[in-house]
This record gives structure tokens, C-alpha cells and sequence, in this order.
């Protein structure tokens, strides 16, 4: 056993959380060479980085919010049609996406900050439904049939997508660094108050910090970060559609979040996989029962297995830890 | 003939009166959740498969036991209820402690599995479910032809929610029932059986759903999605009233009636969504809603 | 030490298993077998008309070729894309990549369709859709690998349209679904019939899935327009339906419904829908040899089929003698051999494919029977008048087909 930093249990938590990520990174890499059929996993790894935005609004700041998938569409259409119909470069409508998502979460925002609870969550609810009742109408959008055709051009002038084991190293490097980026915010001064904001708002008040500020901020963050899962989606599938924005997937992704762990890092990502995964792989066999299913996990996890899969994990892990000495 | 906003006056009470018809069914569509809300502080979004569910039980009953629509109405709250005790025993009782997201999530989850089980049962094209023999027909009003189906729905529906509204706010019971959820421990010294109580509340507003469903029965398509389709309007429109009034409720309700009444005159592709736009007003000048206290 | 390295690996293992468990078939280049797919609703609005039956119908015509052609084994595929075009999109692009799927055929919903066609053409692997009804399918989005196979909003517009105004209808109202498809099919219809003669007195689009109908039924009412037309589908067609007879619309106006199918017919009754006009590719009762095979149907599904399902059944079995033909599964050669070739079976007599894929074939005119002249359970339809050929579709003058011109 390393005698460096190897004190007591979290220390070696704190190990084996690293080699779980060198393990897991090593898996991304490899899996389109071994099979995994990369369209899944750059799709699953689009909503891993939405329900990672999700988490830092919920798991993190303690925010819940109703509407969250109209971010992640109106970046997908955003993107979309600027690179469809204006000719935007790829690269130029990724940045694009979250910019526009960024922009409707500052509006949001500002008139849902100042509720509470449950009362915030129906405000961006009502902004939501309002937002999709948008894209249902503006021509652009395609309506019910989608925004179709959306090319993957090439990536800086240099780097052509078209050929998915290309596009999957790009999706890949996307998320690492969305990743990394939030595990930043988690960790810095700011994510601190972020954190005592979420266990006991009155006395961070009462500290003096400008609470609804950073509330705002973590919210548009998420939304942003939400946005560039659902650019990178379009970018992937070459459309966007109005399931992007309807508050069905709003739900779903609360109980990606759930089911993989709120307020944990790997949780969110861990729990769209799985989500997405069991659609995919249910949807030829088992029909209806998809949503069955779907719904029972959502009872199992809410009575059985609140802290998620990581949660539960770490929970476990660390009494296993603590008994070894 | 004389015009309003562009639409002879004729069509436009006629519009007016449809959309009070409709408004008093959002009421008593609403009074079950806000019931649950109000008194137990569970978000209960299983209401509307419950709904769905009761209107399910008026067919069955019909197709397979020959109950007629009046016995319908008697019988699909009562099952329902039952069912909605076995809901609060089993598994919202264990959540109670925690944060309300929980009992949301939980209730999420148990809607998507009705509706999941159903659809797989039933298919999704519905059910045709006739009306009643009594209430068949239309009178002529002058300005309109209204079915006579249509207005027993609203006296229905007012006298059902008025009721309820009587019974929790003006009578002992209501008064047992309202103390006994904000402060469990001193009403269960008086040795009232508050757990039981909680039970019963959470039945009431689960029969009060089905009690919907069943007047919904005849004219709408009984589907599993019928529910899943009106829960997050049922939603607004008890955040509108404010979530812990029963007469917001039914005041709201009665209002959106008529307000997307006139929406689907002059601006029909917005009706469904014009209930968001009033929720985001109304909460942005009132936080609790129209009655609510706020916490 | 060696309990944590046996921690850390089982949870890296873990996470693996996991997600390829969730992930992903091995890929599988078809080499023997001749995989045939269909993409549809198979469980909301649509399942009845297309849905479940459909395989069935596939399955049909499967087992008459034996099971087999050249020997090469034929193997069925379904999948429901729950009405959402990116899912149709995801599984037709990953049953292309992974399963070697040969030919695609497209179930209901425009949107899914669209989408589907999209990637047939960059996969370049035939594509035959029967379930969507839009005609850019044909028209600005054709594609060399697209055949549209049952019917269209051109020919639903041409049928309906032209001949209510004949019957004498001239003055319409539109009950319009807020949404594309809707929009396309009131739009069609108008052109057909001010052409024809008639006039548009007014409108209202609804948003899609209302659960109401009676304030749109009262506008109708004060249009005093002849017809009704119903520029809507499945569930809303059904509530318009059920509304109008309810605020007794259907005592002074008549009833045109652009999009029907008869199992929507089956789910309201006779009572309700009779005298009601529609235009249709196809009806089981239509002759003795439609009536057999669909006898055939029924003693499975338990429901007569509909025009989607017998032509389903239709673009199998053609595909089928098309392999056979030509010997290969090859693309390229199969459409090549189907853009000759005449189509002749249950669903369509003397059809052929246009350049611009459109599969032609009759169109029907029905009108719905009174409950006292069906003489049998799904008895619905009287035929009215039948749209020959080329009448029913959109002409060469009209298309807006670059493969066409």
C-alpha cells in the first residue's frame, strides 16, 4: 500500500474513484473497436451530458426544474438550422446551441429565481410548455416532422465528420471536457456556496452572499451545458424534433439523474446510459412495457434506491473501507 | 345581428357557455388533486391515470357486468379509492418524511405504469361508451343547441366541488381533517386515528379523480392516454388557484374553462398551452396563486 | 491492497458490462439472408391501422414465397418508433449498420417517414413506405430509393375533394389538426376544390390531441358551410366525429373526412359515421379476391385489415418477386426491376412505379354505409367512384420532383 496521501477511507476512495474513471474513459475509447455501435453511445453520452446539467441544477444547487428539456431542444433546433439552412460550419453551430439555450435560461431564470420549491418548478414548467409551443409553430422548425438533413460538415475546415468513428472522438473529447468542466464548477469556491446554498438557503443569506445571483448563474450554466447536449445530439443524428422539447423527456431526465445518483459525478451520466440503453434495447421487443418498466424504476428508486447507483456505491464502498481499517 | 370582438353575440355566449361547461369539469378534474395537495402536501400526479382508470371501470362495468352509467358512478370512486388506499399504505406512507420530490417521482412512476398496463391491456384506438339514455338529446337555447349531457356535467360537477369545498372548510369533519394534517400529534392525543384519517383523504381525492372520469366517459375516447393528456393542465390549474385552496381550485378552473373557451375563437392553436402562459403571469405577481397562503 | 484492486476492477468490469449490455448488437453483414423491416407506430394512435397487423401482413406474404427465395432465408424486423422521428430514424439507421437490413418499409406518421427516407437514401437501400401520407415523399424530398407505395395527401385531396363538390357540397369549413400533415391536407384540398368549383367559408386548427371538440363544432355550425371537412387524424378525427354528431352539426352539414381509416369507422359505429365521404386505397369487401385474403387476416388478427396493412402486405410480396427476379439483393437492380415491373396482386391492379417513386395504382371514393344497409360486421364502405391511374396523383406538370422533370 503507497504510503503518499493514503491516510484513512477517503483517502482510498478517492483511489479507487480515480482508477473507476481511468477504467471507465478506457472503455469510451475502445468500445467502438469492440463492437458498442458508436451512434448509441455518441447519443447516450449527448443526454449523459444533459442529465449532467440536470444534476448540477438539482443534485448540486438543489433546484428542481420542470422544463429542463426545453433547453436541450432549442439548442438542437438552434443548431440545426443554422447549420441546415444558414450554412453555419459545425463548429460555429455547437457553440451556437448553448449560446441560444444560455439565452432562453437567462429569461427563465430571472422570472422563476425567486420561487421556491415547488412553485419554481411550475414556473419552468409553464416557460417550457410555452417554448415548445414555439418551435410547434415556427416554420422553421419543421413542426411534427422535425428539422431534418442537418449535414456534419467538417469540423475547423479540416476534419470531415461524416464517418461516425470520427464523430464519436469529437463526441467524445466534447464530453470529457463538459465532464471535467462541471467537476471544476463542483469543486470551486463557487460550487462551495452553490452547496451551502442547497442545505441551508436562509443562512447563506444570512451570511451576507447574494443568493439569488449564483442560484441564476448555476441555472443558466445548466442550461447551457444542456444546450451542448442537444447541439452535439443534432449533430450526430442530422435532426432535431419536437420530442426535444417536450416535457415527457423532462422527466425522463430526472430519473436519469435519480436512478444514477443525484449530487454524485458519474451518477447523471450512468443513469442516461442506462435509460437510454433500455429504450433502445426494449423498444423491438417488449413494445408498451417500455413505459411499464420505465415507471418501475421510477417507484423501485424512489422507495428503494434514493441515493442511485454511484450513491449507493460509494455508500457501500465506504463502509466496506471503514471495516477493513 | 349585433357582433362583439367580430363574432355575432349569438357565437359568442354560445363559446361562452362551452367554456363554462368545460371550465366546471377542470374544476371537479382538479378538486381530487388539490384535496391531496392541500390537506396532505403530495403532489400526486398518479391523478390523472386514476382518472383514466375510472373511466375504464364505467366501461368495464358496463361491458362485463352490465352496470349502467349511474351505477358507474357509485362504483368506479369506490374502487379507485380502494385503490388509492392500498397506493398511500404501500408506498407513499414510507415517504412522508422526506422531501415532496419523492412522493412526485413516486407518483410519476406509478402513473406511467397504470397507463403502460392499460395500453398494453386495451390498446390505444378507445373505447366507445354511449350516454346515458336519460341525458341524450339537446335543447335548444336560442343562441345555441346545447346537449343535455353537456349540462349535466356542469351542475354535476358544481355540485360535487361545492360539496367537497363544503365539507372540508364548513363542517367538524373538515375541520378534524384540517387540523389533524398540520399538527398529527396533538389531533392523534385527542385520540383521533390520524394515519387512517391521512388514508381516507388520500382515497377521497383518489375517488374524486375516477368520480371525473366517469362523467368524462361518454364524450371523450376512453384511451390510457386520456389522463396522461389533461395531468400537467390539472397541475396548472391547482397552482393557479393556489396550492393549498380547494375554492382556488374550483374558481380557477371554472376561469381557464372559459378563457381557453374564447382562446379557441380567436387564437385555437394556442388553447392548450394558454393555461401556461395565465400560470406564469399569476405567479409572478402572486407566488402562492390566486388563494394560496404562502409558506 | 488485493481487496481494493479486486474492487476497483469489478466495478470497471461492472461499468463495462453495463454499458454493452445497453449498447450494441455485433455487427452482422447480411450474407445469406434477405432481412426485411418495418418502422411503425406498433403502440399509440396508430397501432390499429398500421401497427401489429402490418408484420402480420408481411408475414403473409413471406410464407407464400415459402419462407425463402434463391434459397436465401427471409427474416422480418420490427420496431416501434412510438411516433417520433428520431427514433424511427436511430433504429432504421442502426438496423442498416449492424443488422444488413435489405429493404425498409415506413409505417404511419409523415414526420417518421420524412426522417426514414432520409437515411435509406444515404444508406442507399430501398425504402417503400406505406404508412405516411405525405406526398413531398414524392414530391420535394424524393429520393432514388423511396417508393411511396399506398396513398397521399394529393390523392386524398383529389379523391374527397373533387368528388363532394360534385355530390354537390360547395361550400366547405376546415376542422384543421395544428401541425404540418394537417396543414398539407387543407391546403391540398382547397386547391382541388376551388378548382372544382367550391368555396372555403372559413376554418380553425386545432392543437393536436384536443380533448374537446364542441367550441370548433359551434364555429362550424355559424359558418353555414355545406361540408365539414376533416383535415385530421386517428384520435381527433374520432372526437370531431363523436362532437359533431353530439352538437348535431351532422343535421345540416355533411361530414368529409380527408384522413380515415375503417378501423376508426369500427370504433365509432355506423350510426355516427353514415353518409360520411372518404377517399381510400384500398377495401377489403372491394372484390372476391381482396375478400379472401382478407378472411386470411382476420382469422389471426381478429379485425379486418386495413388499406395500410394490404399494402404492406403488397410491397413485401413484390420486393419478394423482385429478388427472385433479378437474383440478388442488391439495391440498385431490385428498384431497377421495380420501377419496370407491373404490380399486380390483392392490393393494386395494373400499378407501376413513376420516376419520382410514386407507386400508382386506383384510388377509391366511399361513403359510409347507414347502419341497415351493412350487411355483416365491417361491412362499412359502399364505393362510390373510382379514381383511375394517373387521375388520383400528382401530375408531371405539378411535381416538385428533381428526379422527375
Amino acid at each position: 500500500m503507497s504510503v503518499v496521501g493514503a491516510v484513512g477511507p477517503s483517502a482510498r476512495m478517492a483511489r479507487i474513484g480515480r482508477m473507476a474513471w481511468a477504467a471507465g474513459l478506457l472503455f469510451l475509447i475502445l468500445a467502438p473497436f469492440i463492437g458498442v455501435y458508436p451512434i448509441f453511445l455518441m447519443k447516450a453520452m449527448c443526454y449523459a451530458m444533459f442529465a449532467c446539467a440536470f444534476n448540477l441544477l438539482l443534485g448540486y444547487t438543489g433546484l428542481l426544474s420542470f422544463g429542463h428539456a426545453a433547453f436541450m431542444g432549442s439548442a438542437a433546433y438552434a443548431t440545426g438550422w443554422l447549420v441546415r439552412s444558414a450554412h453555419w460550419s459545425p463548429e460555429a453551430g455547437i457553440v451556437a446551441g448553448p449560446l441560444v439555450a444560455a439565452a432562453l435560461g437567462l429569461v427563465v431564470g430571472l422570472i422563476a429565481i425567486r420561487r421556491q420549491g415547488i412553485y419554481f418548478a411550475m414556473i419552468t414548467l409553464a416557460m417550457a410548455q410555452m417554448i415548445y409551443f414555439i418551435c410547434l409553430q415556427a416554420p422553421f422548425t419543421g413542426g411534427e416532422d422535425g428539422l431534418q438533413g442537418v449535414p456534419r460538415g467538417t469540423l475547423f475546415g479540416v476534419l470531415p465528420l461524416d464517418s461516425d468513428l470520427t464523430m464519436y472522438f469529437v463526441v467524445l473529447a466534447v464530453f470529457v471536457a463538459v465532464f471535467l468542466g462541471i467537476v471544476r464548477i463542483v469543486h470551486s469556491p463557487y460550487g462551495q456556496v452553490l452547496k451551502a446554498i442547497r442545505e441551508n438557503e436562509p443562512r447563506a443569506i444570512s451570511l451576507g452572499y447574494a443568493v439569488n445571483r449564483y442560484k441564476l448563474l448555476a441555472f443558466v450554466l445548466s442550461t447551457a451545458i444542456a444546450g451542448l447536449g442537444g447541439s452535439m445530439k443534432t449533430m450526430v443524428l442530422g435532426f432535431a424534433t419536437l420530442s426535444d422539447v417536450h416535457w415527457s423527456l423532462s422527466g425522463e431526465v430526472i430519473l436519469m439523474a435519480l436512478l444514477g445518483g443525484l449530487g454524485t459525478f458519474a451518477g447523471p451520466a450512468i443513469g442516461a446510459m442506462i435509460i437510454i440503453g433500455l429504450q433502445d434495447f426494449l423498444a423491438d421487443r417488449v413494445g408498451s412495457w417500455v413505459t411499464v418498466i420505465i415507471g418501475a424504476i421510477f417507484v423501485f428508486c424512489v422507495l428503494l434506491f434514493r441515493r442511485g447507483i454511484v450513491g449507493e456505491l460509494q455508500v457501500w464502498l465506504r463502509r466496506r473501507l471503514a471495516k477493513n481499517g | 345581428m349585433t357582433e362583439i370582438f367580430g363574432i355575432p353575440i349569438q357565437a359568442f355566449l354560445g363559446q361562452l357557455l362551452l367554456g363554462l361547461v368545460n371550465g366546471s369539469f377542470y374544476a371537479l378534474l382538479s378538486l381530487g388533486l388539490a384535496v391531496i395537495f392541500g390537506l396532505l402536501g403530495i403532489i400526486n400526479f398518479t391523478h390523472g391515470a386514476l382518472y383514466m382508470i375510472g373511466a375504464y371501470i364505467a366501461w368495464l362495468s358496463l361491458e362485463k357486468l352490465g352496470l349502467n352509467y349511474w351505477w358507474a358512478l357509485l362504483v368506479a370512486p369506490l374502487v379507485v379509492g380502494a385503490l388509492g388506499i392500498a397506493i398511500e399504505r404501500g408506498l407513499l406512507r414510507v415517504l412522508y418524511k422526506l422531501d415532496p420530490l419523492y412522493g412526485l417521482l413516486l407518483t410519476f412512476g406509478l402513473a406511467l405504469i397504470f397507463e403502460g398496463v392499460f395500453r398494453d391491456q386495451f390498446g390505444v384506438s378507445g373505447q366507445q361508451y354511449q350516454v346515458p339514455a336519460l341525458l341524450r338529446g339537446s335543447t335548444d337555447l336560442g343562441f345555441m343547441t346545447l346537449p343535455n349531457y353537456r349540462a349535466w356535467v356542469v351542475v354535476a360537477s358544481l355540485a360535487v366541488c361545492l360539496g367537497t369545498w363544503f365539507l372540508i372548510e364548513k363542517t367538524s369533519l373538515g375541520a378534524t381533517l384540517r387540523a389533524g394534517t398540520e399538527n398529527p400529534r396533538l389531533v392523534q392525543g385527542f385520540g383521533i386515528n390520524v394515519p387512517m384519517m391521512i388514508t381516507l383523504t388520500y382515497a377521497a381525492g383518489a375517488g374524486l379523480a375516477a368520480l371525473a372520469g366517469v362523467l368524462a366517459a361518454p364524450v371523450i375516447q376512453i384511451t390510457p392516454l386520456m389522463g396522461s393528456n389533461l395531468i400537467i393542465v390539472v397541475f396548472a390549474v391547482v397552482v393557479i388557484g393556489g396550492m393549498g385552496s380547494i375554492l382556488g381550485s374550483i374558481v380557477t378552473g371554472l376561469v381557464l374553462g372559459m378563457v381557453e373557451g374564447l382562446t379557441k375563437v380567436f387564437y385555437p392553436e394556442a388553447s392548450n398551452i394558454v393555461v401556461f402562459v395565465i400560470m406564469a403571469v399569476v405567479l409572478m405577481f402572486r407566488p402562492a396563486g390566486l388563494f394560496g397562503k404562502e409558506a | 491492497m488485493n481487496k481494493i484492486s479486486k474492487t476497483t476492477t469489478a466495478r470497471a468490469l461492472a461499468l463495462s458490462a453495463l454499458l454493452g449490455v445497453a449498447g450494441a448488437a455485433q455487427a452482422q453483414i447480411s450474407g445469406n439472408v434477405i432481412r426485411i423491416g418495418i418502422i411503425t407506430d406498433m403502440s399509440s394512435v396508430y397501432a390499429d391501422i398500421d401497427g401489429p397487423g402490418a408484420v402480420e401482413a408481411m408475414r403473409m406474404a413471406v410464407d407464400e414465397v415459402g419462407g425463402a427465395v434463391n434459397g436465401k432465408k427471409i427474416e422480418i424486423l420490427s420496431a416501434d418508433h412510438q411516433n417520433k422521428a428520431d427514433v424511427a430514424a436511430t433504429k432504421a439507421r442502426e438496423w442498416f449498420d449492424q443488422q444488413g437490413l435489405d429493404m425498409l418499409i415506413g409505417g404511419t406518421n409523415s414526420g417518421t417517414g420524412l426522417s426514414m427516407a432520409t437515411v435509406a437514401a444515404e444508406k442507399k437501400k430501398p425504402f417503400l413506405v406505406v404508412g405516411a401520407a405525405t406526398s413531398a415523399l414524392t414530391g420535394a424530398q424524393c429520393t432514388p430509393y423511396t417508393v411511396h407505395w399506398a396513398y397521399d395527401t394529393v390523392a386524398l385531396a383529389k379523391g374527397t375533394g373533387n368528388a363532394v363538390v360534385k355530390a354537390g357540397g360547395k361550400t366547405w369549413f376546415f376542422l384543421t389538426a395544428d401541425y404540418a400533415f394537417g396543414s398539407a391536407l387543407q391546403a391540398d384540398t382547397t386547391a382541388v376544390l376551388t378548382a372544382a368549383g367550391g368555396t372555403v367559408v372559413g376554418s380553425v386548427r386545432h392543437p393536436l390531441g384536443a380533448s374537446d371538440f364542441s367550441s370548433y363544432m359551434l364555429q362550424a355550425q355559424s359558418s353555414k358551410a355545406q361540408i365539414l371537412g376533416l383535415a385530421n387524424a386517428s384520435g381527433d378525427t374520432i372526437n370531431s366525429i363523436k362532437a359533431a354528431k353530439e352538437f348535431g352539426v351532422t343535421k345540416t352539414m355533411k361530414l368529409a373526412g380527408l384522413l380515415v381509416f375503417i378501423n376508426d369507422i369500427h370504433s365509432l359505429g355506423l350510426d355516427t359515421t353514415q353518409n360520411m365521404y372518404l377517399t381510400d386505397s384500398w377495401y377489403w369487401n372491394r372484390d372476391a379476391e381482396a375478400r379472401a385474403w382478407a378472411r386470411k387476416f382476420f382469422d389471426k388478427m381478429k379485425r379486418m385489415p386495413s388499406s395500410l396493412q394490404a399494402a404492406d402486405y403488397s410491397a413485401t410480396k413484390q420486393y419478394l418477386a423482385a429478388v427472385k427476379a433479378t437474383g440478388t439483393d442488391d439495391a440498385d437492380k431490385v428498384l431497377a426491376y421495380l420501377h419496370k415491373a407491373k404490380i399486380n396482386d390483392v392490393f393494386a391492379k395494373g400499378g407501376y412505379i413513376r420516376p419520382d417513386g410514386r407507386m400508382v395504382h386506383d384510388m377509391y371514393l366511399m361513403q359510409v354505409k347507414a347502419p341497415a344497409e351493412s350487411t355483416e360486421p365491417w361491412d362499412y364502405y359502399k364505393v362510390v367512384d373510382t379514381f383511375k391511374g394517373e387521375s388520383a396523383w400528382t401530375s408531371k406538370a405539378e411535381t416538385k420532383c428533381p428526379l422527375w422533370k
